[in-house]
């Protein structure tokens, strides 16, 4: 008897995840600690494509690092962009023009749906639903052209610039568009009809990783993993940058901050930039793309290929970059995956003497053993999907 | 509240403590000393008028040959219920690079200072995990020092070293026969 005992004897089980996984979403490696299938420990590590991007940072001028700043989060690099050039303004003490103003927010809530879109093709095929997959990555390719028309690339953009943005947009690209906008919402219906009260789907993720407000905030979580859990920070209505002040939207908020509510929050987002979009396509302004500060931004590409000043101004600021005040400032802008920081110490010269980045995701990578020990081995799928991390960005 | 009111209402509680208070672009930099460092954060934090609950960042900076004391830890705090900000710092000495944990204040710092740790040296006494958390457990070096070459040591790390290894050794099969 007692061998018979013996032989079906529960032993503490040590299985591996990622990092070449499907469901981790890039190489995030989970080492879990299994009783049965609940997790007792749950260790995540991180670090495999950490490039270091603050000291590559640290040894170009501040116009030379922006295409870093693409490669961190690579499904938005439009909002990475947008957030860097904002904070490099600040500390430079510029102004975008209003034009320029309403194409960086214009394009960076096109960045927002199609991060925002991935996410929800990603989470919802780890769970097992293929349909909605195919369907956002058919709209995410529309958001694709519509930044190839605009700037000739489709994911490591570069589209922003300090100052205001590479070059104007189309009549063709707006309406194109606008024609975007007003389907957007019927996909967005489809999406829900085959997901939201999907019974599959909610039992799945309804009570799964909850994490309660004051806990999200002490965790330092952002954006919609925080949002799901019913605090309203959002840096758009918090510091507002660029022409967010000037358009009208919501911040969705959940209620109970489990898989579900932040599941609702980032569908709710998606209407909302939705809905800015519009209103920056109907009350575009007109006027120049580029501030005139010469002692800060780059002159137009056509009068540097004219006449000599120009050309000496473009050769100084490009080889020993602009002078910048002594200081250091903080500046947070909101991505689709939360708050990305930008933090600069200047001493003078024309390349950041530190470059710090704050990124959402290190943070939500952090948080994943709260949120996973104690559950499941299949709710930690749910969990990785549902705080929408990107590795790049993670380990920068 | 305005930043320079609660550096105003730190200086007052932690006198000894505050070093200096500078202002740029509207914000605020308080200089402290990093020996009480856990008992200003959570004053900063427990504080109701202060509340700063929301640590948005922590970082280190390395001032070589600029400062007297070569590093400085960074942290930026934020009240989501009052709405202010304010930059702390905490001035490390090269000789004795220690300072406290503020985990237990802030749970989410957990990963930052082990970061800091990872790019800076800087040791968090009372850190529940003290681990590098981007770089592998025997890298040399701390690469955010100033002192780091851009391109990295001369010399491969171990691990990819052993790589190299192991390829030379299966180069002697024939995958594809």
């Amino acid at each position: 008897m007692d061998e018979l005992e013996k032989s079906f004897e529960t032993k503490e089980l040590t299985i591996n995840l990622g990092p070449q996984h499907p469901a981790t979403h890039g190489v995030l490696r989970l080492v879990l600690h299994l009783n049965g299938e609940t997790i007792v420990k749950c260790t995540p590590h991180v670090g495999y494509l950490h490039r270091g991007v603050e000291k590559l940072g640290e040894n170009r001028t501040y116009f030379a690092a922006l295409p870093l700043t693409d490669r961190l989060d690579y499904i938005s690099s439009m909002n990475n962009n947008v957030g860097y050039v904002n904070a490099v303004e600040k500390l430079f003490g510029i102004e975008a023009p209003d034009r320029a103003k309403y194409i960086r927010t214009m394009v960076a809530e096109m960045g927002r749906i199609s991060s925002h879109i991935v996410w929800l093709g990603t989470h919802v095929l780890d769970i097992g639903a293929t349909t909605p997959f195919l369907l956002s990555m058919a709209q995410r390719e529309r958001i694709l052209d519509l930044f190839e028309m605009v700037c000739g690339a489709r994911l490591t953009v570069s589209y922003p610039r300090v100052g205001g943005v590479r070059n104007d947009i189309s009549q063709e690209f707006l309406d194109k568009l606008y024609e975007f906008v007003l389907e957007f919402p019927s996909h967005m219906d489809t999406f829900e009809t085959l997901v939201t009260e999907n019974r599959i789907w909610m039992e799945r993720t309804v009570d799964i990783g909850i994490i309660s407000a004051e806990e999200a905030v002490n965790w330092g979580l952002t954006g919609g993993t925080l949002r799901g859990s019913g605090v309203d920070y959002d840096v758009r209505k918090y510091f507002p940058y660029d022409a967010y002040d000037k358009v009208e939207f919501d911040v969705p908020v959940g209620k109970k901050g489990d898989c579900y509510d932040r599941y609702l929050v980032r569908i709710g987002e998606m209407r909302q930039a939705n809905r800015i979009i519009k209103q920056c396509i109907e009350n575009l302004p007109a006027g120049p793309i580029m501030a005139d500060v010469p002692k800060f931004t780059l002159p137009p590409k056509d009068l540097v290929l004219k006449d000599m000043e120009h050309l000496i101004h473009q050769f100084i600021l490009i080889t020993k970059g602009p002078t910048v005040p002594e200081g250091e400032l903080y500046v947070g802008t909101e991505v689709p995956k939360g708050e990305l920081g930008f933090y600069f110490v200047s001493d003078g010269t024309g390349k950041p003497y530190r470059m710090r980045v704050r990124s959402p995701s290190f943070i939500h990578a952090s948080v994943l053993p709260r949120l996973s020990e104690g559950g499941l081995i299949a709710d930690v799928i749910a969990n990785i999907g549902t705080i929408d991390i990107v590795l790049g960005e993670c380990d920068r | 509240m305005e930043p320079l009111q609660i550096a105003d209402k730190l200086k007052e509680r932690f006198p000894e403590e505050v070093l200096d208070v500078r202002e740029f672009r509207g914000q605020v930099s308080v200089t402290v000393r990093k020996g009480r460092i856990l008992e200003i954060c959570r004053f900063l934090h427990d504080d109701p008028d202060l509340y700063l609950d929301y640590l948005v960042d922590l970082c280190g900076v390395d001032y070589l040959g600029k400062k007297e004391n070569r590093f400085e830890v960074v942290y930026h705090l934020y009240s989501i219920r009052h709405r202010h900000a304010l930059r702390l710092k905490a001035e490390v000495p090269e000789r004795d690079v220690r300072i406290d944990s503020v985990v237990p204040v802030w749970v989410g710092v957990n990963w930052h200072e082990r970061e800091c740790y990872d790019m800076f040296g800087i040791v968090f006494a009372g850190h529940p995990d003290p681990r590098r958390v981007l770089l592998p457990e025997d890298w040399e070096g701390y690469p955010l020092r100033k002192d780091y070459p851009m391109k990295g040591p001369d010399k491969e790390w171990s691990g990819f070293e052993d790589v190299l290894e192991r390829s030379k050794k299966y180069r002697q099969y024939d995958w594809y026969q």
